[in-house]
């Protein structure tokens, strides 16, 4: 039987277990619009702008660990999601653009709402279609699942001309896939796993270092397992939080430009770092010539450009973390050493560098500290499932220092592009696929501007996300940046003139809240998290609240600012 | 240091762009690009002429791979192996330059491959040191256009480049 274009995307969606959409309807969507009128098993969250979209599903992808869906329309539709589709590349979401574009006898003469997005996203997508004709739209969204969700995941974009989705075809779904030119390496090279563990048994300071790739390929298991192993301390990157407990004592917390005192006292004194998932970020490394100076380095990343790209790996191991870990656990066993106790007097060596410097700030009687508010939520949240994302600063950084991760996919924050704007709709995808979980956006006065109107989205469908806005009137980052960089002229970083965020709430349907002393701060928590729609909460903080420790750019790691 | 690169490719719509691109984006070096289709119409080759040191050419060796459409990558600069690029030439022919010219061509195994009055087209093969010779050898009398191809490649022996 034939179908219409339109029809096999959608059972396509079906067949691949889509769930949700996050999309925005247009002109050369409207077919596709209108078989998804009705269509009961597809939930679909009308955004309220095409980046808000693209968060949204990123935030479904990473809170879930299945490839977000969107659904936008050609031209401005397509060109709005390049931020989100940027942000997702960078930090390996797997997820699936679907644009429309104009049908394909116009493609190419500057038609209207064309806009030639397969060639303007090539640098920030895993992989680009642009199908032109019906009848190879199922391969396509077969072949773009298993891109976006295989090897080192991505987003995945599908351009699809209107007269694509209007023809018609026949429709079988294909069983399985296979991709000459892409074949991703998932096991470990059995003989480097041994000299990983070698080099463990040799080692006195060994220092596991885990990023992004631990959550990605679901490793968090494996590792603890590990740790429980070999007692070996654990640093974490922005992209690794949550892949390790927060709360457990061989935690040291994050490294790099905002990281702990003793994590990056850990980096700079290890002789063994064991880097899983991770890439060696800028914002990690700091001085590259003066990063890990005595370590032998494990590298072990699915990717292989990751490996030796920004510091050369010892001993590299290209395979899913996941099963490389468990490898490791196994040789671990055979080998005759007392891994429990063997790295006693590096822990207490850290020990010591964490009493003598913890993260720290002065919470007094009057002025919030925006630490503190981090730290409520934590405590008045505690024992239930809560989800964190962040928007891109100052909260962004003192969310990943006080607030501890316990799970993986409970915190959502951009951490390769930096993206502001980026926390509202992710939470909002969050929300959508765990409607029973607290979801938090901890934000900025700065960024929850960026993409406020998805407040309506929340509000729309009854998705009750709570906005704490860590207002200092300040884009905070960057002015901290000024008063320590650049003789306190701060340029245009002053933001006093904002909208009454309490007033907008309401203006929105949602509650607004408000506080601007330290007593009122539990207050307004507890209301936000019984909320039961959507709440954004106006925290007036204390304006020059920096964040600490500081590496300055360019510095090693280990010359921090503290205080 | 120079090296060549073979690339075995799918033979989409894009490809050239996504490998461009690529250098582009990552601040690679590209000398020179040769593509064509292979014995196989469904695969393309690609001879890419880069430089780096042994960093940057890992790098690049590795992001190729990396791309969804690249079904192989050799580094031919590891090993022994031919290379050829190929010129056309039009030079200026007057009467008294008409004998020089042939014979300059006839050093370099070359071959005129059209004929004005005023001119000559020459091809020449070979690497690039030789067409540069060639080059120099026949600009004195007056080179009106030119025409160069990219790099192809080849490793030496019994090894070939298979997807």
């Amino acid at each position: 039987m034939k179908m219409s274009g339109s029809k096999i995307l959608i059972e396509s969606l079906r067949k691949e277990g889509v769930d949700t959409i996050f999309g925005y309807p247009g002109g050369a969507l409207i077919p596709i619009y209108d078989v998804l009128y009705g269509e009961e098993s597809i939930r679909h969250i009308l955004v309220r702008h095409e980046q808000g979209a693209v968060h949204a599903a990123d935030g479904y992808a990473r809170s879930t660990g299945k490839a977000g869906v969107c659904l936008v329309t050609s031209g401005p539709g397509a060109t709005n999601t390049v931020t989100g589709i940027a942000t997702a590349y960078m930090d390996s979401i797997p997820m699936i653009i679907i644009t429309g574009q104009v049908n394909t006898n116009m493609i190419g003469n500057d038609a209207f709402q064309e806009a030639d997005i397969v060639g303007i996203t090539r640098p920030c997508t895993k992989y680009s279609y642009l199908v032109k004709r019906t009848e190879d739209i199922a391969q396509t969204v077969k072949e773009a699942f298993y891109i976006a969700t295989t090897g080192k995941p991505g987003p995945v974009l599908i351009d699809i001309p209107k007269d694509v989705t209007t023809g018609t075809a026949k429709f079988s779904y294909p069983e399985s896939v296979s991709i000459r030119s892409y074949n991703p390496t998932y096991k470990g090279h059995v003989g480097q796993v041994k000299k990983a563990v070698d080099a463990m048994a040799k080692a006195t300071k060994p220092l596991i270092f885990i990023g992004g790739g631990i959550i990605a390929s679901d490793a968090a298991g494996q590792l603890k397992k590990f740790t429980d192993q070999v007692n070996i301390p654990v640093v974490s990157s922005l992209m690794g939080l949550g892949g390790f407990p927060g709360d457990n004592e061989l935690f040291l917390g994050m490294c790099g430009m905002h990281g702990t005192y003793h994590a990056n006292m850990a980096m700079t004194h290890t002789d063994l770092l064991i880097a899983i998932g991770v890439r060696f970020d800028d914002r990690v490394t700091g001085n590259i010539s003066k990063f890990a100076p005595n370590a032998k380095i494990i590298h072990i990343d699915i990717d292989p450009t990751s490996i030796s790209k920004n510091v050369p790996a010892d001993i590299p191991i290209v395979g899913d973390a996941s099963d490389i870990i468990k490898n490791m656990n196994e040789v671990l066993k055979k080998v005759d050493c007392n891994w429990k106790g063997m790295y006693k007097k590096w822990l207490e060596e850290i020990g010591d560098w964490k009493r003598s410097n913890p993260l720290h700030y002065k919470q007094g009687k009057t002025t919030i500290k925006p630490q503190y508010v981090i730290e409520q939520i934590y405590e008045m949240t505690k024992g239930k499932s809560v989800i964190v994302a962040t928007e891109v600063g100052q909260n962004q950084m003192w969310t990943a220092q006080f607030f501890p991760f316990l799970e993986p996919r409970t915190f959502l924050t951009s951490g390769g592009l930096g993206t502001m704007g980026y926390g509202l709709p992710a939470a909002i995808g969050a929300q959508v696929a765990f409607p029973n979980k607290l979801v938090f956006d901890i934000a900025g006065d700065g960024s929850i501007q960026m993409n406020i109107q998805e407040l309506a989205t929340a509000v729309q469908h009854k998705l009750p996300v709570k906005v704490i806005i860590l207002n200092n009137g300040y884009l905070g980052m960057v002015r901290q940046w000024q008063e320590f960089f650049f003789d306190k002229r701060y340029s245009h970083t002053d933001m006093q003139a904002q909208p009454d965020f309490v007033k907008l709430a309401e203006a929105y349907g949602a509650l607004g809240l408000r506080a601007t002393k330290v007593s009122e701060v539990n207050d307004v928590l507890k209301k936000a998290i019984e909320a039961t729609i959507p709440v954004v909460v106006d925290v007036r903080v204390d304006r020059e609240e920096n964040v600490y420790p500081m590496v300055p750019a360019g510095g090693a790691i280990n010359e921090m600012l503290l205080a | 240091m120079r090296h060549t690169i073979s690339i075995l490719v799918e033979n989409h719509f894009g490809v050239l762009s996504r490998i461009s691109g690529l250098f582009s984006g990552r601040g690679f070096n590209i000398d020179s690009l040769s593509v064509a289709e292979t014995i196989d119409a469904g695969i393309s080759r690609m001879t890419i002429v880069t430089r780096g040191n042994d960093q940057v050419i890992e790098q690049i060796t590795k992001q190729l791979n990396k791309l969804v459409d690249v079904i192989k990558v050799v580094d031919h600069t590891e090993g022994e192996f031919v290379s050829r690029e190929l010129a056309l030439i039009k030079v200026n022919a007057e009467e008294k330059n008409r004998d020089e010219i042939l014979r300059i061509t006839d050093i370099f195994r070359g071959k005129v491959v059209d004929v004005s009055p005023q001119t000559y087209t020459i091809e020449v093969t070979g690497t690039q040191d030789k067409i540069e010779g060639f080059i120099n050898m026949i600009r004195p009398l007056g080179i009106k256009e030119i025409a160069r191809t990219g790099r192809v490649a080849m490793s030496r022996g019994m090894k070939s480049l298979k997807n």
